[in-house]
């Protein structure tokens, strides 16, 4: 449905984007990852044909952006990361502007009352933009991305300035729209792409650092190589046997947790987990806690920023920092 | 294309810019036939329209600096850009716009015409030529001041420069009675907008003058097509 093939793009000296390439199948939908300033933006204004690259290619739907802008547009909705609203209109003033500007061949009134419905801004039609709220703002922002119900939605920082209530709407929204068209939606959120994407493609400094499927992503390093204890006994002695166990290749010791108990980490080749409880079985040491240190998204997220591509090696308890 | 035009031209009256320059052009409009027509007792309105040469210098800016600048601002221009629209069209609709509130402006000649007839006899083909000079000649300014305003997001800074650039063009006539080579007054005759504007308001209307102003027009409105372009690549 969309391909982005080798996008580069300077602004004068500055490479934004750096050989950027992906695609997406239909009904799909795409995260696009990345700390501010990473080029998301960039690059979906270049999608959506505001921004011309400098080098590369997008298809939408097998119709090229350079080549056949007219065509290419129509197929999208776009909802840049400010809401491109009129502030001097009424919602449906503006609505019915975005409709003819569109050139949208569907019945007007249907049309916008059914979007307004959708994104639950039916109650506000009549008042002036000016006068609306952040979120209604942003649902103003999605319901004209709506409008002639294009196959492809653009949709930049979408839940960016809302409050939880709003956010968790939006992304149910989001989610319900991803059955009928094929999205691309930007975040620096990691939990919100978690939550909402099939697909994630992570940027960084105009590069590409990761195309992956969420689930797969999620997945790497999500295994019991490394263990969290706590367990209760000698110091000395409880180190010396994790150590001995088979399979372990590292032990860190955290210090006491509460008094008499330590806590560590236990880093294996393979599952250990039965080998040290057995072990501490038979002594009067007792294993208060055993969890795998589990990576998550974050974690992987972190690791490919920072340039770590290792996601063993990542940091695992960032989320509690 | 009529989508924006039909906004662009609603927005002048959503705010109080359109009523504040139909307000300003009227009042020195009224004025100046006040003075040159009713007090004097005269039925020709030529005097009038070389009058109100000076007030369009001033007025057009202020039609025109929003255009291109408020859009960018607003960022509204993403939506414009990227709906299936092609430039030039997008140009064109904010010119019509700007000039259709000129147009408006330029009614109240017929009102004045109007009150003359109570009086007098008018001369309706000198008003209704003077009206067509004035609008040909305001395109040109029109234009101008769009181009002005897709170079800048700050209305005021569009404004300020175009009214900048309207003054130096009326003066131009001044600078060429100063210049003693021949070839640079030519130069600044063939430039000169009031001189040509003149012929207009005595009733002479040339085809090389209509020309001149449609030439400008169309010059600004395709420089003003290159520099929403070329931000594209920016």
């Amino acid at each position: 449905m969309i391909k982005v093939k080798n996008l580069t793009k300077y602004y004068v000296r500055n490479k934004a984007l750096d050989n950027v390439s992906f695609s997406l199948n239909e009904g799909e939908i795409l995260g696009f990852l990345g700390p501010n300033g990473a080029g998301k933006s960039t690059t979906m204004n270049i999608i959506t044909g505001y921004l011309s690259g400098d080098g590369g290619s997008v298809e939408i739907d097998g119709v090229d952006i350079l080549e056949n802008p007219m065509q290419a547009k129509k197929k999208i909705g776009y909802l840049p990361e400010i809401p491109p609203l009129y502030n001097d209109m009424t919602v449906r003033e503006y609505l019915e502007f975005m409709f003819r500007l569109k050139k949208v061949r569907k019945p007007m009134k249907e049309h916008i009352n059914s979007i307004c419905e959708k994104v639950k801004i039916s109650d506000v039609r009549e008042r002036v933009i000016k006068h609306l709220s952040k979120g209604y703002r942003q649902r103003v922002g999605l319901a004209q991305a709506l409008l002639g119900d294009p196959p492809v939605l653009v949709l930049d920082e979408p839940t960016v300035g809302l409050d939880p209530q709003q956010i968790i709407e939006i992304r149910r929204l989001i989610r319900d729209l991803g059955k009928q068209h094929t999205i691309i939606l930007s975040s620096h959120l990691l939990s919100e792409v978690q939550a909402v994407c099939d697909k994630i493609v992570i940027i960084n400094n105009g590069k590409i650092v990761a195309d992956e499927l969420t689930a797969s992503l999620t997945g790497t390093g999500a295994s019991t190589e490394k263990l969290r204890l706590t367990i209760e006994g000698r110091r000395q002695q409880v180190h010396s046997m994790l150590q001995k166990i088979d399979g372990v290749t590292a032990v860190t010791d955290l210090g006491e947790a509460e008094k008499g108990c330590y806590e560590f980490t236990v880093d294996s080749r393979r599952d250990v987990r039965r080998l040290i409880f057995r072990a501490f079985a038979k002594t009067d040491f007792t294993i208060l806690q055993m969890s795998p240190v589990e990576f998550s998204l974050e974690d992987t997220y972190l690791g490919i920023i920072t340039g770590k591509n290792d996601t063993k090696e990542a940091p695992s308890d960032v989320s509690n920092l | 294309m009529s989508a924006i035009y039909k906004r662009d031209f609603r927005s002048y009256f959503n705010s109080p810019i359109g009523y504040a320059v139909l307000a300003a052009f009227m009042f020195f409009s009224g004025i100046f036939f006040y003075v040159q027509c009713l007090y004097m007792g005269s039925a020709a309105m030529s005097s009038v329209f070389q009058s109100m040469f000076f007030i369009v210098l001033f007025v057009i800016p202020l039609i025109t600096m929003k255009s291109f600048a408020d859009d960018r601002r607003n960022k509204t221009d993403q939506a414009l850009l990227t709906a299936p629209v092609s430039i030039p069209a997008i140009v064109a609709a904010k010119f019509l716009a700007a000039l259709s509130v000129f147009a408006l402006c330029l009614c109240s000649f017929l009102i004045e015409g109007l009150v003359l007839s109570f009086m007098a006899k008018p001369d309706w083909s000198v008003i209704i030529g003077n009206i067509f000079g004035m609008l040909i000649m305001g395109s040109s300014f029109v234009a101008m001041g769009i181009f002005v305003s897709s170079l800048t997001e700050s209305s005021i800074v569009a404004a300020i420069v175009s009214f900048v650039i309207n003054v130096l063009l009326s003066l131009l006539d001044t600078i060429g009675y100063t210049v003693h080579w021949d070839w640079l007054t030519s130069i600044i005759n063939a430039l000169s907008f009031q001189g040509k504007y003149n012929d207009f308001s005595l009733g002479m209307i040339s085809l090389g003058n209509v020309v001149f102003f449609l030439s400008v027009t169309c010059l600004f409105l395709f420089l003003t097509d290159r520099v929403v372009e070329r931000r594209r690549w920016a």
